[in-house]
């Protein structure tokens, strides 16, 4: 059954989503097309495939388009991706060539419908060109963390990104140097989503079962892809050191590519290390585990996320939106959700992640008080809801360029 | 607003608009603070007061926040937390509060600038507000408290912080409005209050809590 805006009503609160309406009067009927390039899979199609459908319900005409391109144009995108993250990509001209060739082939076969076109992403960012031809309003959407991009790729996306109306970035610290306005829009969890919803006890009970857990003694996890930024390692330490004055349980969850080398290499490491204690849990999910990480955490006491680098870090709200006391590694988005002290804890370091550890599974009041702020600060601030909101007053924003406070009356 | 007006209820939205100019060191911070806009001033000494309404944080302004702990400057920190906002009328003013503490804090203390650690950079933004009317309106001082505890934190910050400083309103706007309905006391008794050391919550009870004893009334539906 489709999900509509009432659903949320429940769990937002009456004035969020009314205020949605009130908002959707001022664009209703505009036209807001957004363009990616794929439909399933990833967070972008994953929030698109929630978010198109609920602007519709407010009246916004907002429409999906996916980019075509062949495996060697998503090979070039991969590696700017890579490289727009900071990580060292070998950039040739035959590449950037690929990338052209491949945008004006979209040039040729994208309806242009939007009255406000969203192009999300560097894959279809090229298309800017066709504004010259028919005008419109374009905002270009970075999903991903440009904070120290590679400068080859950058300096070869900036003269496109440039030409658009405004750009949308995740977080502060991803803007740019740009002559158009740049607006921040934080991603957001879904609450209704198999992830975030509730569940009942007794299947959080059978999860935990299922991966060899024992429900009644203090269970620690962190979920997150085997991947050396994601610090399992650190993570496995930290537990080391608790364990010495505290009973508890460790869950390393997380799902595996197979295409990716050096997360085998890092599983194989975090495998090797877990070694001889049967309280490590390290559990490779399939895809479609959402049921099952949602139970996870769930049935957890503390959630770690101690990533080195991370982009945003959404596992974070998701674990606050379930009442967990989070501990986190102060980098990125991550530094955006908790609130150090007041919705979790911020750690540099094996040894800061082990010391908040055991002040957590040892005060269970204060495990409560960093839930219930987690769980507030989410709401009001990552959630789908707020992210639709957001898009709404972006699109008002490129009536209003150069005003700091625009009267709607 | 004259003064036989009904109060109107606003509220605003906001969107965070970003520079995309970072400070390192505080000679960084003190060049943006001389030229940047005013509506990243008020953005980085008020966006906390709306976001963390749960409790209140030691620091309740970016910059003494990012001094305090990617400079390592705590005394600057917490010289620059205990700046009195309400003490001002406009942003310039408070622009010029910010950086002569950080100035007089060098000229008294002088010693070697730091960098913070690399990805602790200051960012710079802006709010970009966008006001409506909430469809509440009070015709009288007894409406204007029935219809208090329906307000939202949002249009509490709105004629509380917003209406003074940006719009640089002598007091806030129920004062003014109060006092323009002839009821002086509750007008100097609400404009006493001061809504930086309280959360909105709080700060609508304090409000609710000077009217108590008058009637009941009010019409409009809330937005």
């Amino acid at each position: 059954m489709a999900i509509r805006l009432s659903d949320y009503q429940e769990i937002v609160g009456e004035d969020v989503v009314q205020e949605l309406y009130v908002l959707a009067d001022r664009v209703r009927n505009r036209r807001l097309q957004n363009i990616n390039s794929t439909a399933v899979g990833g967070g972008v199609a994953e929030i698109l495939t929630r978010m198109v459908p609920l602007l519709r319900e407010l009246g916004v005409d907002a429409t999906w388009d996916v980019i075509k391109g062949d495996q060697s144009f998503f090979n070039v995108t991969k590696a700017f991706h890579n490289a727009l993250h900071g990580k060292n990509e070998e950039i040739t001209d035959e590449m950037l060539g690929v990338f052209r060739a491949n945008t004006e082939m979209n040039l040729r076969d994208v309806n242009f419908t939007g009255d406000v076109i969203l192009v999300h992403d560097p894959q279809p960012a090229g298309l800017i060109q066709r504004r010259t031809e028919i005008g419109r309003r374009w905002i270009w959407r970075c999903h991903i963390d440009v904070s120290a991009p590679d400068p080859r790729v950058w300096n070869f996306l900036k003269p496109y990104v440039g030409q658009y109306d405004a750009a949308i970035f995740s977080m502060p610290d991803f803007a740019q140097e740009l002559s158009i306005p740049q607006y921040m829009v934080a991603p957001s969890i879904d609450p209704l989503s198999d992830k975030n919803k509730e569940l009942d006890a007794g299947y959080i009970t059978q999860v935990l079962e299922r991966y060899g857990l024992d429900p009644e003694r203090p269970i620690v996890t962190q979920i997150s892809r085997f991947d050396r930024l994601k610090d399992p390692v650190g993570v496995i330490a930290a537990y080391r050191m608790v364990k010495k004055r505290y009973d508890c349980q460790l869950v390393l969850a997380g799902g595996g590519a197979p295409d990716d080398p050096e997360g085998e290499q890092v599983l194989r490491e975090v495998r090797e290390r877990a070694e001889g204690d049967p309280d490590i849990h390290v559990l490779l999910l399939p895809p479609f585990s959402d049921l099952k990480i949602n139970a996870l955490v769930r049935g957890s006491t503390v959630v770690l996320q101690k990533s080195i680098k991370e982009g945003f870090g959404l596992t974070v709200s998701e674990a606050l939106w379930k009442h967990k006391p989070v501990i986190g590694g102060a980098v990125g988005g991550i530094k955006l959700q908790i609130i150090n002290g007041i919705t979790g804890f911020l750690v540099h370091s094996p040894e800061g992640a082990a010391r908040r550890l055991m002040q957590l599974l040892g005060d269970r009041q204060l495990c409560q008080r960093l839930g219930e702020n987690g769980y507030q600060h989410v709401k009001q601030n990552f959630l789908v809801t707020r992210h639709v909101k957001d898009y709404m007053l972006v699109m008002l924003a490129l009536d209003h360029p150069d005003e700091d406070v625009v009267n709607l009356t | 607003m004259n003064h036989t007006e009904p109060f109107v209820f606003y509220t605003e939205r906001r969107l965070v608009a970003l520079t995309g100019l970072r400070a390192r060191n505080l000679t960084e911070l003190l060049g943006f603070l001389r030229g940047g806009p005013g509506s990243s001033i008020f953005y980085h000494t008020h966006h906390m007061y709306l976001s963390h309404h749960f409790e209140t944080p030691m620091f309740s302004n970016d910059f003494a926040l990012w001094v305090s702990e990617a400079l390592q400057e705590e005394e600057m920190g917490e010289k620059l937390a205990a700046i009195d906002l309400l003490s001002f009328t406009s942003v310039r003013q408070l622009r010029e509060a910010i950086i002569s503490t950080i100035e007089s804090d060098l000229a008294e203390n002088g010693r070697r600038l730091r960098e913070c650690p690399p990805g602790d950079e200051f960012h710079f933004c802006r709010s970009k507000s966008f006001m409506m009317p909430t469809g509440l309106v009070a015709r009288d001082p007894n409406e204007f408290f029935a219809l208090l505890p329906r307000v939202s934190n949002v249009s509490l910050f709105f004629h509380f912080f917003e209406a003074r400083l940006r719009l640089e309103r002598p007091t806030n706007d129920f004062s003014q409005w109060l006092a323009w309905r002839g009821e002086e006391r509750l007008a100097k008794a609400v404009d006493e209050l001061d809504p930086y050391i309280m959360t909105l919550d709080e700060l609508r009870n304090r409000i609710i809590d000077l009217g108590k004893g008058r009637g009941a009334g009010g019409h409009g539906n809330p937005s």
